[in-house]
């Protein structure tokens, strides 16, 4: 099952993902947003825009490689794979 | 009379309530998020506050206890299919033959929803938004849900319905500075005033576009910019392409309609039908950003004189408020309360309210300032806000 890690950041918004492992049944990166938008109603519109896209700030990464396909989520998390969502940081 | 005050601030809410002795704030809300609008519905004392996150996509927060608990609302969302025409941005590597040829299209998605209005007592539950880029968009259930106003989206000024197929007519609507902050150039509708004798006729700002009015609920659009002149197209007469920073109408005389306009301050005594410029660039009126009417007389109103378009800051290096009581024939300065050194604030276009004899105004230099008598004397609230989107009265 892979596993979800997410910034710490979004703990604020869904405190339900805190302090827990994710796992969530392998798949496509849509499927597991999806996935993680059961565990946590919501979580999506946080993520994407409402054309299902990557919001531009948002950074995906399975292992250690970029998702590359940020329009229709179509790169795939392996069994064993960890999906990492981060923020860019910016601003002051 | 007005008990709070909602400051929407780079950092959060902050709400000001008026004790007996002061105007006291409270501890700040939304902590750390930018809070482009914040604002109290006055049919029922609903708060409202508009999250502009920057990562997380635009949503919308609503407090009923007076603000000590929020709720996040429903996202608003342009629905599937919400097309518009990209304009691009005039900067150094602008390619001009490129907008002039094969219209490019862009999905949309909610940037900013940048400004939030109330329809009256005879419509309870209904609620407007206006967004970058340039959706107005319609709650009939108290901001639970909002579907896009699709006859506007679908204008003729902006390239028709393309929701089903290609322009079949030329964008008009240009984009505002404000769109920088999200690496875009794209429209944004940042006023709506809904005619307190006739919900169904609505007047919207959009820049830079300008002004349209509703004389049907929505169904049908036309511009109302007759008599509004520019200085940045080679037509300054132009139906399209206006840039209105804000626009306000007089509560008990609504056909009287104010403008602070990119290119000057405008007036209108018909509803919009005309528009007169009323500048005074001696008096120090002419560019600026927020507009306020009184509630009870449309020829009065209260800018904030800003230096120029090239030059966003203080006149002089000081600020003041000015003050028409004539539909703009004349203008009186005030100054007594607020800084005459070393001022370079700007006061950004929903950061001015008015409620009866009170006025306040945020800057983006985080100082608030009151006024208890008509705009005449000034007291400071703070000097060390954050940088203040906009302030109103609840």
């Amino acid at each position: 099952m892979p596993t979800v890690k997410v910034t710490q950041n979004l703990y604020r918004f869904f405190p339900v993902l805190k302090d827990r492992t994710i796992t969530v049944p392998p798949g496509s990166v849509a499927e597991i947003l999806q996935a993680m938008n059961e565990i946590a109603p919501g979580f999506t519109d946080y993520i994407l825009d409402e054309q299902g896209a990557l919001r531009r700030h948002v950074n995906l990464c399975i292992n250690d490689y970029t998702v590359i396909d940020r329009d229709r989520l179509s790169d795939v998390v392996p069994d064993d794979g960890t999906l990492f969502i981060f923020q860019a940081l910016s601003g002051g | 009379m007005a008990n709070m005050i909602l400051l929407g601030t780079r950092k959060g809410t902050l709400l000001f309530d008026r004790t007996h002795s002061a105007w006291r704030p409270r501890a700040i809300l939304h902590e750390g998020i930018p809070v482009c609008y914040a604002a109290s519905d006055p049919r029922d004392g609903t708060l409202w506050a508009s999250l502009d996150h920057g990562h997380w996509g635009p949503k919308l927060s609503r407090s009923s206890d007076g603000g000590r608990s929020w709720k996040e609302m429903a996202s608003v969302k342009y629905p599937q299919g919400a097309r518009y025409i990209v304009k691009y941005l005039p900067t150094p590597d602008f390619d001009p033959a490129s907008p002039a040829g094969q219209p490019e299209y862009r999905d949309a998605t909610v940037f900013k929803i940048w400004t939030l209005a109330f329809a009256g007592a005879d419509q309870p539950g209904r609620m407007y938004a206006g967004t970058i880029p340039g959706g107005l968009f319609v709650s009939d259930d108290g901001g639970e849900s909002w579907e896009l106003n699709r006859p506007l989206w679908n204008h003729a000024s902006r390239g028709g319905d393309l929701f089903g197929g290609d322009a079949t007519s030329e964008n008009h609507w240009q984009g505002t500075p404000a769109s920088i902050d999200y690496g875009v150039f794209e429209p944004g509708i940042h006023s709506i005033i809904v005619d307190p004798r006739n919900p169904d006729h609505i007047h919207v700002a959009a820049s830079s576009a300008g002004v349209i009015e509703t004389n049907d609920g929505g169904r049908t659009w036309k511009g109302c910019n007759n008599g509004m002149l520019m200085d940045y197209l080679p037509n300054p007469a132009a139906e399209w392409g206006h840039d209105p920073h804000c626009i306000t109408g007089c509560r008990k005389q609504p056909d009287h309609l104010w403008q602070q306009n990119h290119c000057g301050v405008f007036y209108s005594e018909d509803g919009a039908q005309t528009w007169k410029k009323v500048s005074m660039p001696d008096a120090g009126v002419h560019f600026g950003f927020p507009i306020a009417v009184d509630e009870h007389d449309g020829r009065t109103a209260w800018v904030v004189p800003a230096r120029a378009d090239s030059e966003r800051m203080a006149l002089g290096g000081a600020l003041s408020v000015v003050r028409t009581t004539d539909g703009g024939n004349s203008w009186q300065s005030f100054r007594d309360g607020l800084p005459q050194k070393h001022a370079y604030d700007i006061v950004l276009r929903h950061a001015l309210d008015v409620a009866g004899e009170c006025l306040c105004f945020g800057s983006t230099t985080g100082n608030v300032y009151l006024s208890e008598d008509r705009g005449e004397t000034w007291l400071c609230l703070g000097n060390n806000f954050p940088p203040v989107y906009s302030v109103r009265f609840g």
